[in-house]
């Protein structure tokens, strides 16, 4: 039972009508490019790509098993850590999830909340992409660009939460605690010069003739491959498929924003490059609306029995200290089911599928990460092209490998 | 929120969703394969007789649920059938997911590879082989994923502790 069927993929023979010029190349798991510990395995003829094979797995840290071992609420630190890229997105999907599993009302404000900070998330995670994936092709100057306004984001994550990259600030039932009193005014500082930094970074990128020619037309992905692959995200929609969970399924209030996907049909990497710059402009116009109509109220549930009571109310109410005595040390039990829920994050559908077995830990939870389904397609994207256009073609699809080994 | 109408098992979930395009599909094809239905909290699980879930994931797909979203197992380790398997499958016209559940026995586990419906499903039928030990026949390439190839067990099996084996 425990046998593996199938050839280690070094052994494996090389593909059929393979001549002598065949030969098998290993490319990570310390390659700069591929973006932490991805291994690719490459055979090539000359300089083209005739198989590609990942091989992941260098990352596994069995969070889904330690998920087991947990209470509810001590699973959120946990879902930081793996999109490490996108904290809140992690901590929304998996929070959304247990609610579901509660029937759990949460108060206007923090849903507001958290479309406006998984907006900033997805921001970070694309202006993260962006100056890698300018960097891997040889741009390195927009890298600098990038960060300095990714800074500015993690310095907001940091005003809110404490932690600029493991914030775990979206808890089961609301938000940890009450935003700082200029945080919205810093977000509103932010987000009005944020729409010129995009255009700099696009007047050092659209028109510079060596990226144009590095991404034209590379890595073509069908949109019937796409889908056959469960590609998501907006590699999904610049290989013209029109869905976002946002819009198509929303959650957290998201049917409440107007916005607009962007959507191409060309398939390629220049494609996937322009529909990212897009969904940052669209980022910000939905921030916008979130800090204009943000709603008064309270940012946690009416639940004292899940959700923490206030540290001022803990210090002074009896009933309180006893709710925040019981929830740190037996958790609370969620009613037996099993729900699965689906986000847009940053690289794409991001979901989580809890089962509760009445208990106050998760019997199962299992985290689908776009990354994981999109390396399917990286062989059709780089079959029958030139070696170098691998690079671009891994940092076009931004993967995090984090998300994929879990 | 609310959830105001929940359907346990087949009959109530023909009653209650007899447009639903996933349960009249399946109904269709083979009403036999369909062991056991539930839609609670939003959500609709069909359980597939464990020999049939190729043809049911055809089936569903050719009723416009075009993507496979994930699949993943569920270990129910001491009870008998032990462990779950959960397909979700969205429809990109219909804008709605629909699980599909299929049980299967702690003796040499095994099920029918999804792959020829959908190729996506492969990274996701290695990853449970690998933490599982589930073996998906017609399986393009069923080797770990995950852990090292020469593993010892299976880690997300119940069993199996959390520390690990020391």
């Amino acid at each position: 039972m425990t046998d593996v069927s199938g050839t280690p993929i070094l052994e494996a023979p090389l593909a059929e009508g393979a001549t002598d010029q065949h030969m098998v190349l290993n490319m990570g798991p310390q390659h700069p490019s591929t973006h932490g510990v991805l291994r690719l395995v490459l055979e090539i003829d000359g300089e083209i790509v005739v198989r590609l094979y990942p091989e992941i797995g260098y990352l596994h840290t069995g969070i889904e098993k330690t998920c087991e071992a947990k209470f509810y609420q001590q699973v959120v630190p946990l879902t930081d850590r793996v999109d490490y890229l996108g904290p809140m997105a992690n901590n929304l999907c998996y929070c959304l999830a247990v609610e579901k599993l509660l029937d759990l009302e949460i108060p206007q404000k923090a849903q507001w909340m958290r479309v406006l900070l998984a907006e900033l998330t997805r921001l970070n995670s694309h202006l993260i992409w962006l100056g890698t994936h300018a960097m891997d092709i040889g741009a390195l100057t927009v890298f600098l660009y990038t960060f300095r306004e990714r800074e500015d984001i993690l310095r907001l994550f940091e005003a809110i939460s404490g932690q600029r990259m493991m914030t775990s600030y979206i808890r089961i039932g609301g938000l940890a605690m009450e935003p700082p009193l200029d945080f919205l005014d810093r977000v509103q500082r932010f987000i009005r010069t944020f729409p010129e930094k995009i255009d700099e970074y696009s007047n050092l990128l659209t028109g510079n003739p060596i990226f144009r020619n590095r991404l034209m037309g590379v890595g073509h992905l069908s949109s019937a491959d796409a889908v056959a692959l469960g590609v998501t995200g907006p590699v999904m929609r610049a290989s013209g498929i029109d869905f976002d969970l946002r819009r198509d399924m929303p959650y957290s209030s998201y049917e409440k924003f107007q916005f607009r996907v962007p959507i191409s049909t060309d398939g390629d990497v220049w494609a996937r490059y322009l529909l990212r710059l897009d969904e940052m402009r669209e980022s910000v116009k939905i921030i916008q609306q979130a800090l204009d109509g943000m709603p008064e109220g309270a940012i946690k549930a009416d639940a004292p029995k899940i959700v923490l009571p206030d540290r001022e109310k803990m210090k002074t109410q009896m009933e309180a200290l006893i709710h925040h005595f019981k929830i740190v040390t037996e958790g609370f039990a969620v009613p037996a089911g099993e729900v699965y829920q689906g986000i847009e994050s940053g690289h794409g559908q991001m979901g989580y599928y809890v089962v509760s077995d009445g208990t106050a830990k998760p019997y199962r939870v299992h985290m689908r990460y776009p990354s994981f389904a999109t390396l399917q397609a990286l062989e059709t994207m780089c079959r029958g092209r030139m070696l170098a256009d691998v690079v671009a073609v891994v940092g076009s699809i931004d993967i995090v490998l984090g998300e994929i080994d879990r | 929120m609310g959830h105001a109408n929940t359907l346990v098992g087949k009959a109530a979930v023909m009653e209650g969703l007899p447009d639903h395009p996933a349960v009249t599909a399946i109904l269709a094809w083979s009403p036999e394969a369909l062991t056991d239905a539930k839609f609670d909290r939003d959500e609709l699980t069909l359980t597939i007789a464990p020999e049939e879930i190729r043809a049911a994931a055809a089936a569903v797909q050719a009723a416009g649920y075009n993507f496979f979203e994930d699949m993943t197992a569920v270990d129910w380790f001491p009870s008998s059938p032990r462990f779950q398997l959960s397909y979700h499958i969205l429809s990109h016209a219909y804008k709605e997911r629909i699980r599909l559940r299929v049980l299967v026995e702690e003796t040499a586990p095994s099920v029918a590879s999804i792959t020829p419906v959908w190729p996506a499903a492969n990274y996701y039928e290695r990853e449970v082989f690998d933490l599982f030990g589930i073996r998906f026949e017609e399986h393009p390439n069923l080797r770990r994923i995950l852990m090292p190839d020469d593993w010892q067990g299976h880690p997300l099996r119940k069993d199996y502790p959390v520390e690990g084996y020391r």
